[in-house]
């Protein structure tokens, strides 16, 4: 049975939606896009990033769009200075301690907050090592925001395999694998659907990761051989 | 930061799970694969194959230009490298093949040649070859390797309900209730269908019952695992099906309407206890009746299998014998519901459905039916044979015997795939003509007289049919290398320089300008494909067939009313042991398949940075055995049965059961079938690969 629909305002105009939909989804209903990082329509929204965050009429907090629903009468506003305010310092706050030079949708969104990266430049960077311990892709949890997409691709709503969680407390809160075992030592099987949900790039394919480096198809190749042989080298030693 | 030249729509060229990708390509080279999100089958998920294992395509050691051995015609005939091959040039390479293909029609007839189509290659280019072979060779000698994985699901269900494909679709599975995985590790051999059974499991909170004598993966979320000793699967089955029967769990309505000879089948199995099963097959009595009764009382049960149940020598029992569960139960015809072959290649069921069988065109009409045959006639324009052609392999028996006396081998790997290799080899060298189309040089390329190099999936259009029946499109993405042309193109130009050597005075027509051309041709004949178009797939990214009109939306699930026989058909069943059974000599139960990282025979995934995961020959062997034998993990040890040896590194793991080991097949330099034994099904004509006797030794350092 289909609920009976209720009646909401997004910045003014008057909208009848279902009791079910999400504030995101309402928002969308009438043509307009809600910035988002950690939301993905592959995997369970968690309201993580908080960069979906739009205003109720009444509500002390800002709401994140895409775990909150609709109630009825319920007056929305997506793009009011307090909105903005939000949306721009935690762009600026994830510029401080991030590598977000591959993450274009991100820099687009500095872009339209008018951001600043530099704001905070104090902070402590996350630095990390980058990981390329198996043959199917690379690491670099520089670029990493913490969106958890990937677990979730890994766990319950893509893979079921469940080789990747988060590790560390706080600020040192990280993507790991159980004991930071190296990949080809955990369950995981390389589908790669988490480097396919992945909003930054700190999960790539390896082919691509090395393309970026600037080598060519043949000096990959050769790299690949590289490691080939030192890893059966290990194995011998090992 | 990588950006794509361009993206191109395709489907994954691996497994039957049929996914739809998106080659990114830069400089004319795939480096990513990306999947959308909102499309059948696979909704954005993919496995290691797809998502990193399509660079083969551009391996060095492509084929890029016709090959002709420089020892032609000396017997007998050894397998040569590239180094045995002289360059030639298309025309040449053609007029020689046209040349010997001719001859031997007209000396001894079609029939003295024998041809295998391809489980990888396109619904076009498979039309296109057994149109070729059907209608300008002249003989039904078409099969493929659907003989040697599915052969006797496709023969069982036959008998059962008259129609052998997927009865559901993969949207279906992740609503299930209740479903049976048996003789398939499907997280390793279709790794993204696991991933709805798990969603199914975890998600919605289905029940699902394990049969394999492995411990596979999926046993980690099984309510219940059955571990039968390899081969007494039927015995297991029957104790389910007994216990459905004795415990009035049938489903009466379904019965009376839809089902026949229940009142003998209840008859013949009341001797079938769980505990009979139990003495043969080592799984616990209660156990048998708990499956039986998840089954038989869930609302949307479905039974999932592989290569387990149909690789046998009563494979076709086997399949029975779980067609029999499913028409008690009424668990068949429903959403959800079925009986569940899943297909191995890319396209083997396409392969199949476009007539790549001896006994059938383009539909499964059969040849020997002369209104069909006519039917065909009157459109291709040529007189068709009307005697069954033979299976794969037959026709390895009567090349032995000297009835046939050349191959014509597409896009497959004899020489990996089939059983005993030994044997295999034996019988190919003796052939006087060997015709060889692939991507690769593989081991049966090795013995070609002439090796045509094929375009691969990423560099041409065309359809593949997945396990469940969904007919998708690939696309041209990248530039073939050198001269390999579209498999079809080459059959064309092939088929017409034949048809002037045997001065034919009208051409069966292979005058096409692009697969959508053939798939329409084809469609024109078989009424199942008659409502799918090519402006249809691009619209709506894949049909279930059949679709008969254009205005039918396709058929997800089958059997909704009725049985293609009418009838479903409950057989009773005897259980028979294995055909080669541990002795003294040979103390171990010896089992193949396949693993993740690698496909078939290797010639794709050998070639990719997936072998980089799993560059080695293994076989799995229990910790108890190993003690026993004083092998360490990671040793190399030879395997031995009566036909052969190998030597692989050893697993040591529990996975398979103490006195069996496993084999997966995909390694050339320790090929898993130098052991097996060609025993067959007696129906369904299919090798037993997943038992036979071997020994296992270590090697003196």
């Amino acid at each position: 049975m289909t609920p009976e629909p209720i009646t909401i305002t997004i910045d003014g105009q008057q909208i009848s939606v279902s009791p079910e939909v999400t504030l995101m989804q309402a928002i969308a209903s009438i043509g307009q896009d809600t910035p988002v990082i950690c939301f993905h329509e592959a995997t369970t929204s968690e309201g993580l990033c908080r960069l979906c965050v739009v205003e109720v009429e009444g509500w002390r907090t800002l709401a994140p769009a895409c775990v909150t629903k609709v109630a009825d009468e319920m007056v929305l506003h997506t793009d009011s200075e307090r909105v903005r305010r939000a949306r721009r310092t935690i762009l600026e706050m994830l510029s401080s301690a991030v590598d977000l030079s591959e993450a274009p949708a991100i820099q687009q969104q500095i872009d339209d907050y008018q951001a600043d990266p530099e704001r905070f430049p104090e902070a402590h960077r996350r630095t990390q090592p980058i990981l390329d311990d198996n043959p199917f892709y690379v690491r670099d949890y520089e670029k990493c925001v913490l969106c958890w997409r990937c677990v979730q691709a890994c766990g319950d709503d893509l893979q079921f395999t469940y080789a990747l969680s988060l590790g560390g407390r706080g600020y040192e809160t990280k993507i790991a694998t159980f004991f930071n075992a190296p990949m080809p030592e955990t369950t995981c099987v390389f589908c790669g659907n988490c480097v396919a949900v992945c909003p930054t790039n700190a999960l790539k394919g390896k082919t691509e990761f090395y393309l970026d480096q600037g080598m060519d198809y043949d000096q990959i190749r050769l790299q690949r051989r590289r490691q080939q042989k030192s890893s059966s080298q290990d194995k011998k030693n090992g | 930061m990588a950006e794509a030249d361009t993206s191109v729509r395709s489907t994954c060229p691996y497994c039957g799970v049929g996914c739809q990708i998106d080659l990114k390509v830069r400089n004319d080279r795939i480096y990513k694969v990306d999947a959308p999100f909102n499309i059948a089958p696979n909704f954005g998920r993919l496995c290691s194959k797809g998502r990193f294992g399509v660079d083969f395509v551009h391996h060095p050691s492509r084929l890029t230009q016709p090959l002709i051995r420089k020892d032609l015609g000396s017997k007998p005939r050894q397998p040569v490298g590239l180094e045995g091959f002289r360059p030639a040039t298309w025309d040449e390479a053609l007029d020689l093949a046209a040349d010997r293909l001719a001859e031997i029609v007209q000396a001894r007839g079609g029939d003295a040649i024998g041809t295998f189509c391809s489980a990888k290659a396109t619904n076009e280019d498979n039309y296109i070859f057994q149109k070729f072979i059907r209608g300008v060779i002249g003989t039904n000698n078409v099969d493929h390797c659907a003989r040697l994985c599915h052969a006797a699901s496709v023969t069982g269900l036959q008998i059962a309900i008259g129609s052998s494909a997927m009865s559901n679709s993969i949207a279906e599975m992740k609503d299930l209730d209740m479903f049976i995985v048996t003789g398939s590790n499907t997280t390793e051999t279709h790794p993204v269908i696991s991933t709805f059974l798990r969603e199914a499991i975890v998600n919605h909170g289905a029940k699902m019952v394990v049969v394999d004598p492995r411990e596979i993966e999926l046993c980690q979320f099984a309510e219940l695992w059955l571990r039968p000793t390899a081969g007494t699967d039927v015995a297991v089955f029957q104790a389910m099906a007994q216990v459905i029967v004795s415990e009035n769990l049938v489903d009466r309505d379904f019965l009376r309407e839809r089902v026949e000879n229940f009142e003998n089948y209840r008859l013949e199995i009341s001797d079938s206890t769980p505990e009979w099963a139990e003495a043969i097959s080592g799984v616990p009595a209660a156990d048998i009746r708990t499956a039986a009764r998840l089954y038989a009382q869930a609302n949307q049960a479905a039974i999932y299998w592989g290569m387990g149940i149909s690789q046998s020598v009563h494979g076709t029992d086997n399949a029975l014998s779980l067609s029999n569960l499913a028409l008690l139960t009424g668990n068949l015809g429903k959403s959800g519901s079925g009986l569940n072959p899943l297909r191995g290649q890319n396209n083997v069921q396409g392969c199949s459905d476009s007539g790549g069988l001896p006994n059938v065109f383009p539909g499964y009409q059969l040849v020997t039916d002369d209104e069909i045959r006519t039917k065909f006639e009157r459109d291709w324009g040529v007189l068709l044979n009307p005697q069954e052609g033979l299976t794969t392999m037959e026709m390895v028996d009567a090349a032995e015997r000297g009835a046939i006396q050349a191959y014509f081998v597409m896009g497959e790997n004899p020489m990996m795939s089939e059983p005993d290799l030994r044997h295999a080899r034996h019988v190919m060298e003796d052939l006087d003509f060997i015709l060889v189309q692939d991507i690769f040089l593989n081991e049966t390329g090795e013995y070609a007289d002439i090796l045509l190099p094929a375009a691969s999936f990423a560099e041409k259009s065309g359809t593949f049919t997945n396990s469940d029946r969904r007919v998708q499109l690939i696309r041209p993405a990248v530039p073939s290398p050198g001269q390999a042309r579209a498999d079809w193109e080459v059959l064309c130009d092939l088929a017409v320089r034949v048809e002037q050597r045997l001065g034919r005075e009208s051409s069966a027509g292979f005058s096409f300008t692009s697969p959508a051309e053939i798939w329409d041709e084809m469609a024109r004949l078989t009424p199942p494909f008659q409502g799918i178009t090519y402006d249809r797939l691009e619209r709506e990214s894949g049909v279930h067939w059949p679709c008969p009109t254009p205005d039918h939306p396709g058929t997800p699930y089958l059997f909704t009313d009725t049985f293609p026989r009418g009838k479903g058909q409950l057989v009773s069943l005897d259980y028979n042991p294995s055909a080669e059974l541990p002795d003294d000599e040979f103390p171990f139960i010896l089992s193949t398949g396949r693993v993740l990282y690698h496909w078939h025979g290797g010639t794709m995934t050998r070639r990719s940075k997936l072998d980089d995961i799993y560059p080695e020959p293994t076989v799995e062997i229990h910790p108890l055995d190993a003690d026993q034998l004083g092998v360490q993990a990671g040793d190399w040890i030879q395997v031995r049965s009566r036909r052969g040896q190998i030597r692989v590194r050893t697993l040591v793991t529990e996975r398979s059961p103490q006195g069996m080991v496993f084999i997966p097949f995909h390694f050339a330099e320790a090929a898993a079938n130098e052991l097996t034994m060609d025993v067959r099904d007696e129906r369904a004509k299919i090798p037993d690969y997943k038992v036979c006797a071997v020994a296992v030794e270590p090697l003196a350092e």
